[in-house]
């Protein structure tokens, strides 16, 4: 396995406004920036965390709800940018964030496809030349001309993992959307994914099932309410993890 | 310096979602309405001949053949509202795109107001057909018109940023929009002639009204057929430089806030 870095992390910290986001009009604005009632009530959705991943390995985050992972992959992936410390990126990311976001509900999944990769940061051209295999992939031959609204969440799952792993990235980042997904395509996905890190693709994966994470990633990353709690080969995270869970029950 | 030629080189790169943005609009638009591409010609053609009968009676004395004049006010100034309208809610409206990927976010903005130039660039079929029905002269002059769409253009484009992030903020600034935008109307000469304005306001709307300068200007080369009034153009395209830079600049300073609001 290469030694080189793709993504490090260095002190980060996330820091939300949970006070402030309720002052959306600027009547309530004005009327509390003269009361003097403009609170910052901070939250930290993670606090000073330091990792490092390198090239082709394959990383699972595990935690409770809550604890920051999602975060921890948006900032990855540049949508979140860090209120303290450093994200290094290195290469081309494909971010499968939320389900369904990204896609125009009014548009047709054949527009949809382009719509998607660009926002990617694709071109044209490139889509157009992947398009069959990204259609072959998501298995959705006969709908393709029928608006993403009539679709259910599993086939806009299908169709996101098919466009954002379709174009080779260099780094995969998927956070658990595929648990909608039906047996037949999350082994599919399965083994895209790992045909994927063979040819050295980078993977971040959020997902609660350990089974599942403890299959795909080699080291694993346990994040709680913010702060690192362990990190490490997958299976005695894992294992700690589940310990810890069980007591809590 | 660098970090603007990395935001050049970065909108390059997603040229195609700008093209992919602007096809959305259009094609949303239009999909399933019977007249189709039509309705961005007959739409204002029938405000048009609804204001003309209310208004022509009234002004009768002072503007010969009203249908022209109010079209080239009427045209500019839809423009103006509809491309502010739609840029102001962009970044909102995309906000699944935004919260799945690092996009550059001023494409949604600016891909607003590139839809609403296509529909323009429409509507000034509409015009054709009022000049030809109204046995308007034609002048070469009237080919100089990208000259008057260009600096409004850039013009709403610097508003439309300073709305669109405003409005990610604050979810009123759309009502605040509505009055401002009512008043502005009024205060422009679309369907009066300037001069039947008391001297003050004519004087302060002269100088102060950017709308009245690129209108003034389209009705120079439409209405009169000559060459624009360099004064116009010259305030006009400062006035445009100004807002964009303002709006560039207020627009990029909040845009990392944006994605804690959508």
């Amino acid at each position: 396995m290469s030694e080189k870095v793709v993504i490090e992390i260095e002190n980060l910290t996330i820091r939300f406004n949970l006070a402030n986001q309720k002052v959306d009009n600027l009547k309530e604005y004005i009327i509390r920036l003269i009361k003097k009632e403009l609170m910052f009530q901070e939250f930290l959705a993670i606090k000073n965390l330091n990792f490092q991943v390198k090239e082709g390995e394959s990383w699972g985050i595990i935690g409770a709800n809550g604890s920051g992972k999602s975060t921890l992959l948006k900032v990855i992936s540049g949508i979140l940018k860090p209120y303290k410390g450093k994200v290094k990126v290195k290469g081309s990311i494909a971010p499968l964030i939320e389900l369904g976001a990204g896609f125009d509900a009014n548009l047709t999944a054949r527009e949809n496809i382009y719509l998607n990769g660009c926002v990617l940061g694709h071109t044209e051209k490139y889509m157009r030349e992947h398009f069959d295999e990204i259609v072959q992939f998501a298995g959705i031959e006969e709908f393709l001309d029928s608006p993403i609204k009539n679709y259910s969440s599993g086939m806009k799952a299908r169709l996101s993992f098919a466009v954002a792993t379709m174009v080779q990235p260099e780094i995969l980042i998927v956070d658990e959307i595929l648990s909608v997904g039906d047996y037949a395509f999350r082994k599919k996905c399965e083994n895209r994914m790992n045909e994927m890190l063979s040819k050295g693709v980078t993977l971040l994966y959020v997902s609660h099932s350990l089974e599942e994470i403890q299959r795909l990633c080699t080291h694993t990353l346990w994040l709680n309410k913010g702060e690192l709690k362990m990190i490490g080969k997958s299976k005695e995270v894992c294992n700690a993890y589940l310990t810890e869970m069980k007591r809590l029950i | 310096m660098y970090i603007w030629f990395a935001r050049l080189k970065d909108f390059f790169h997603y040229k195609d979602l700008l093209k992919q943005l602007v096809m959305r609009d259009i094609k949303l638009k239009y999909r399933r309405s019977v007249l189709g591409y039509l309705w961005s010609i007959l739409d204002p053609l029938l405000t048009m001949i609804v204001t003309t009968i209310v208004f022509s009676s009234m002004f009768k004395r002072n503007i010969d053949n009203f249908p022209v004049y109010l079209f080239c006010g009427q045209l500019l100034f839809n423009f103006f509202r509809a491309s502010t309208s739609q840029a102001m809610n962009s970044i909102n409206a995309n906000s699944s795109l935004i919260k799945k990927a690092y996009v550059p976010k001023y494409i949604f903005t600016f891909s607003k107001i590139i839809s609403t130039l296509i529909d323009l660039l429409f509507t000034m079929i509409a015009l054709l057909i009022v000049m030809i029905a109204t046995g308007a002269k034609f002048s070469m002059y009237n080919l100089l018109f990208p000259i008057v769409i260009f600096q409004l253009v850039i013009f709403c484009l610097g508003v439309g940023l300073f709305l669109a992030q405003a409005n990610v903020f604050f979810k009123d600034v759309q009502y605040i929009y509505n009055a401002v935008m009512m008043a502005w109307m009024y205060l422009t000469p679309i369907f009066y002639p300037i001069e039947a304005l008391p001297k003050i306001v004519r004087d302060i709307i002269v100088h102060f009204n950017p709308l009245y300068y690129y209108i003034k200007q389209f009705r120079d080369i439409f209405y009169i057929g000559t060459f624009p009034e360099i004064k116009y153009i010259f305030m006009g395209s400062i006035m445009s430089i100004i807002m964009l830079f303002l709006g560039i600049a207020i627009f990029l300073k909040k845009q990392e806030q944006f994605i804690l609001h959508i």
